[in-house]
């Protein structure tokens, strides 16, 4: 694989350093639309934004510098603390019932249960589907006249009250409801391939034993499983910085600004109030969270060894 | 005697088998299993029932009926009515005209992805070049970037190319956003591709494309079919890029699918918003029932990436 690097650096003399830039042109052509996504779009495209954000930009772009206005200004705006306490509710919440019920799953499933590839379509279905539609189907199921709290009044139940998205105190747990459904199959499948990956002969030895099922997967597997939770961690993580689609199709943000978001914080101020630096500097906050998440695992993954 | 059931084993076989029943073993543990996947099973199953069962009544009937209850009147004059007169604001041509949008987005898009990506992939496992690691390392972070860090300076770009509001421009943002986890995907598919065979052609005199269209081309169908489903269920269910970059004429089938759905003027009609719900998965809904097991690769594929 590395041939070519390496009868490039056999002729590498001196001498014929003009012919350098020549060796592999075929690739390197090859490589142009790659080079200038990775350059332009997601290096340039970044770093304009971060650049911009301390800017005084309003309905278009300008370079009227104003230091750190956007983001102070960011932080005092009662919108932008309350999507992104919304956005921590959900998160949290999230984050730990997605590795759960992940996790769960495919324990079961791996219990050489009857069915296993029917279920397992089942649950992985809604990750096929779109946030939006994700979305408005839940958005009717939760419909609190037609929907299930009717149902469930309709047997007789007539004091049953479960009507998350019109109760701002619930609706981030009705988006959850959703979201979860939409995310989990995704995990599970990680999950179960990291069981299948774990050797039988750990089972039988602590069968042995004598340690029981529950604590045999609590005390043995889990941490065994430690890349896996790693790497579901990181894509639930991503995931929940990005939520936007879903609140749009479902909420709408509302009511009120109970179900609003950070992303679509960023959206309203670039596309609807003519308020591109606030803009900027929302979706600069969105990337430093993202970093956050990021750079401990990069170091985890990365940084003890060398990996190709 | 157990002598004597060996020996009349074939004799037993052709017979069936003999003998009590093995008890099936409803252990206590069982139950639980099977209770709480079923339970589970049922949170998942439910919304796609409840679409299609909604989405074949009449209103007056989904006004007093349950939404878990079959249809006692099977009609197919909502998916009719979503597919062509359901509104958008003034237009009320319904969301045929999203979804030829969102094919003749998605056609382009899937064959420049994945020969952009593909070709990528190979020229980055077997022709490396100076530089072409930090390119690719820049690729896998930007998968990573949220969308809206980078949706404004693309807003810039595609106005200067004059593409802002085509679909060319939403074409090429798809191909762009594409490319990690596609290139991540070829890239590993060649690298585990024997050098030997590379060698050997490298040394027949065979170039860059030529081994490329030759012999890589042919030997990869099964990661074209993995990386072509990832493409048309992420293009498909894409909503950001195409409200961001189209106007409401071209808008793509989620977008449209929105609008109709959450608009706020007239009677809600829920029975042709779930048609119009399910009309919109049902491409990604088909690929996914239909490509299986290339499915799940695809998502292992993607769970590296994220």
């Amino acid at each position: 694989m590395a041939l070519s690097e390496a009868t490039d650096a056999g002729q590498a003399g001196p001498t014929k350093k003009p012919t350098r830039l020549f060796k592999n042109m075929a690739s390197k052509i090859a490589a142009l639309p790659m080079v200038f996504t990775a350059l332009v779009i997601f290096v340039g495209g970044t770093v304009w934004t971060i650049v911009y954000s301390f800017t005084g930009s309003g309905l278009l772009p300008r370079l009227k510098w104003v230091g750190l206005d956007q983001y102070e200004r960011l932080w005092n705006s009662r919108k932008w603390l309350v999507s992104i306490e919304n956005l921590a509710i959900y998160g949290i919440c999230s984050l730990i019932l997605t590795l759960v019920i992940g996790f769960t799953l495919a324990a079961l499933l791996d219990r050489k249960v009857r069915g296993e590839g029917a279920l397992r379509t089942i649950f992985l279905y809604p990750f096929a589907l779109s946030f939006i539609v994700t979305g408005l189907i839940w958005q009717w199921i939760l419909n609190p006249d037609l929907g299930l709290q009717s149902v469930v009044r309709g047997m007789g139940w007539e004091a049953f009250t479960f009507d998350p998205l019109n109760n701002s105190s619930l609706v981030m747990f009705g988006l959850l409801i959703a979201g979860l459904w939409q995310g989990t199959g995704l995990i599970m499948c990680i999950m179960l391939a990291g069981l299948r990956g774990i050797d039988e002969d750990i089972w039988k030895a602590a069968r042995v034993d004598g340690i029981g099922t529950v604590k045999t997967y609590i005390r043995v597997i889990i941490p065994m499983m430690r890349p896996v939770f790693v790497t579901s961690l990181v894509l639930i993580g991503s995931g929940i910085v990005k939520l936007y689609d879903l609140v749009v199709a479902q909420t709408s943000g509302g009511p009120g600004l109970s179900s609003q978001v950070p992303a679509m914080y960023v959206m309203t101020a670039m596309f609807g109030g003519q308020n591109l630096g606030q803009g900027f500097a929302a979706s600069t906050m969105m990337l430093v969270s993202v970093v956050i998440i990021l750079v401990p695992w990069a170091i985890l993954e990365f940084g003890g060894k060398k990996r190709g | 005697m157990a002598n004597s059931d060996t020996m009349a084993a074939p004799a037993a076989l052709a017979a069936g088998p003999r003998g009590p029943k093995p008890k099936r073993r409803m252990t206590r543990g069982n139950i639980m299993v099977y209770g709480t996947l079923f339970i589970f099973a049922l949170y998942y199953a439910l919304p796609l029932y409840v679409m299609v069962v909604t989405s074949l009544k009449g209103m007056p009937e989904i006004r007093m009926g349950n939404i878990f209850a079959p249809p006692m009147e099977v009609t197919f004059e909502p998916w009719v009515k979503a597919w062509s007169q359901a509104c958008t604001g003034i237009n009320c041509d319904g969301l045929s005209r999203g979804f030829w949008n969102s094919v003749r987005i998605l056609i382009p898009s899937l064959i420049l992805s994945v020969a952009v990506a593909s070709v990528n992939g190979y020229a980055l496992s077997m022709w490396k070049f100076k530089g072409s690691e930090v390119f690719f390392g820049i690729l896998m972070i930007g998968a990573f970037i949220p969308y809206q860090v980078m949706l404004y300076p693309i807003v810039i770009l595609l106005r200067e190319a004059g593409l802002y509001g085509s679909l060319t421009g939403l074409v090429l943002v798809h191909v762009a956003f594409g490319m990690p986890i596609n290139t991540l995907l070829f890239r590993n598919y060649f690298a585990s591709i024997p050098e030997e065979l590379f060698k050997a052609a490298r040394v027949d005199g065979a170039g860059f494309w030529a081994i490329f269209f030759k012999i890589m081309l042919p030997m990869s169908l099964p990661i074209f079919v993995v990386s072509l489903i990832i493409q048309v269920t992420g293009i498909w269910n894409d909503f950001l890029f195409g409200a961001s970059f189209t106007g409401p004429d071209l808008y793509p089938m989620t977008v449209q699918l929105n609008n109709i759905v959450n608009s706020v003027q007239g009677v809600k009609e829920y029975n042709v918003n779930m048609a119009a719900t399910l009309l919109t998965g049902l491409v990604p809904l088909t690929i996914y029932f239909v490509s299986g097991k290339l499915f799940v690769r695809g998502i292992a594929a993607g769970a590296v990436k994220g």
